[in-house]
């Protein structure tokens, strides 16, 4: 639903360590999204060629780690992936519940390519 | 052959840095802001209407309504004694940081005690852009039916303060309390909940007690520089 400016904010992100790293093109953009971030690869890849073109990230390839929705039952420690439908910790149908893992949403590394690799690559 | 470099940085961070200019900019000026979520007919709105008449003789209010088209919702509020202001985001399905920033300037803050911000009616977006505010409200209603924690756990997960609307219709609508409690307490452990009706008026007062405290806090941090 909100994609374009997500992946506005990815490009810039991408684009200021980039600069810092004297980059003369991103190749590769890993991203790690959790379930729980309501993203959706496709439609981050349809905005992210409009909004890279003309930029040293244009036809970067964008790689998505998905995180899958862990929760930690705070009375027995058992951890699970819970279904769609009902939260309850499966072994002892405790409430007390911990979110773990599912809310991530950030760039892992980006792989760039700059005149000093690609001299060592032409040598 | 390329190079590798580690990043590891929050994608919305920009919206996140612009927020926390809101909130510096709202605290200087001692005025207790809020953003109200929820679907679409929730009843932000008349929430909004029926908590300006009550509080308009103690407080200057302020209302931003965000909406894809339209000056309804900050008519209804005017309408009622509060200063509006209508963002229309023009399609898009919420409000974030810069968009609340440029409307800022539009209202002095100063001379208002609460401002209170119409989100647009959505259960995703929102939740991914905070706006800068004291407190995220969400206001669930019975109609909306007792999975929604369930289905859109971002919105549950990321609020200050849950409004249940519309509880005048419980005797006719399937809406099972427990499991939808569950859900919430699971999402949000503690979370402050108002059950409440627009209609019926039903629980509003202690929407409006706590919602007075949160503001005479804030007064009080300001009459104290």
């Amino acid at each position: 639903m909100h994609e374009l400016p997500v992946t506005e904010s990815l490009l810039d992100i991408s684009l200021k360590h980039a600069q810092k790293a004297n980059a003369t093109q991103i190749k590769d953009i890993y991203l790690v999204i959790g379930q729980l971030a309501s993203i959706i690869d496709d439609s981050v890849e349809f905005y992210w060629e409009i909004v890279s073109k003309g930029t040293i990230a244009e036809n970067a390839k964008l790689h998505f780690r998905r995180i899958p929705t862990e929760f930690l039952c705070l009375d027995c420690n058992h951890k699970y992936n819970p279904p769609d439908n009902d939260f309850l910790c499966p072994k002892c149908n405790s409430a007390h519940i911990k979110i773990i893992k599912g809310r991530e949403f950030y760039i892992e590394a980006i792989d760039i390519e700059t005149e000093e690799l690609a001299k060592k690559h032409n040598t | 052959m390329s190079e590798k470099i580690e990043i590891v940085e929050k994608i919305l961070n920009k919206n996140d840095q612009l927020a926390l200019k809101n909130y510096n900019i709202f605290d200087e000026a001692g005025i207790l802001s809020i953003n109200l979520m929820a679907s679409p007919g929730a009843g932000k709105t008349s929430l909004i209407e029926i908590t300006i008449k009550n509080l308009i003789d103690n407080y200057h209010i302020a209302v931003v309504d965000g909406d894809i088209a339209t000056n309804i919702d900050a008519e209804r509020a005017a309408a009622v004694g509060a200063t509006a202001v209508q963002i229309n985001t023009g399609g898009g399905c919420h409000l974030d940081a810069k968009m609340l920033s440029d409307v800022i300037p539009d209202i002095n803050l100063q001379e208002h005690d609460l401002l209170i911000i119409e989100n647009v009616g959505n259960l995703i977006c929102p939740a991914s852009f905070p706006l800068g505010t004291d407190k995220s409200i969400l206001i669930a209603s019975i109609p909306e039916g007792d999975d929604k924690p369930y289905k859109y756990p971002p919105m549950y997960t990321g609020v200050d303060v849950l409004i249940i609307n519309k509880i005048d219709l419980l005797p006719y609508i399937p809406f099972d309390m427990d499991y939808f409690i569950r859900g919430v307490e699971i999402l949000n452990p503690g979370i402050k909940t108002f059950p409440v009706s627009c209609i019926t008026l039903e629980g509003i007062d202690n929407w409006l007690d706590w919602l007075s405290k949160e503001v005479n806090k804030k007064r009080t941090s300001r009459s104290d520089r």
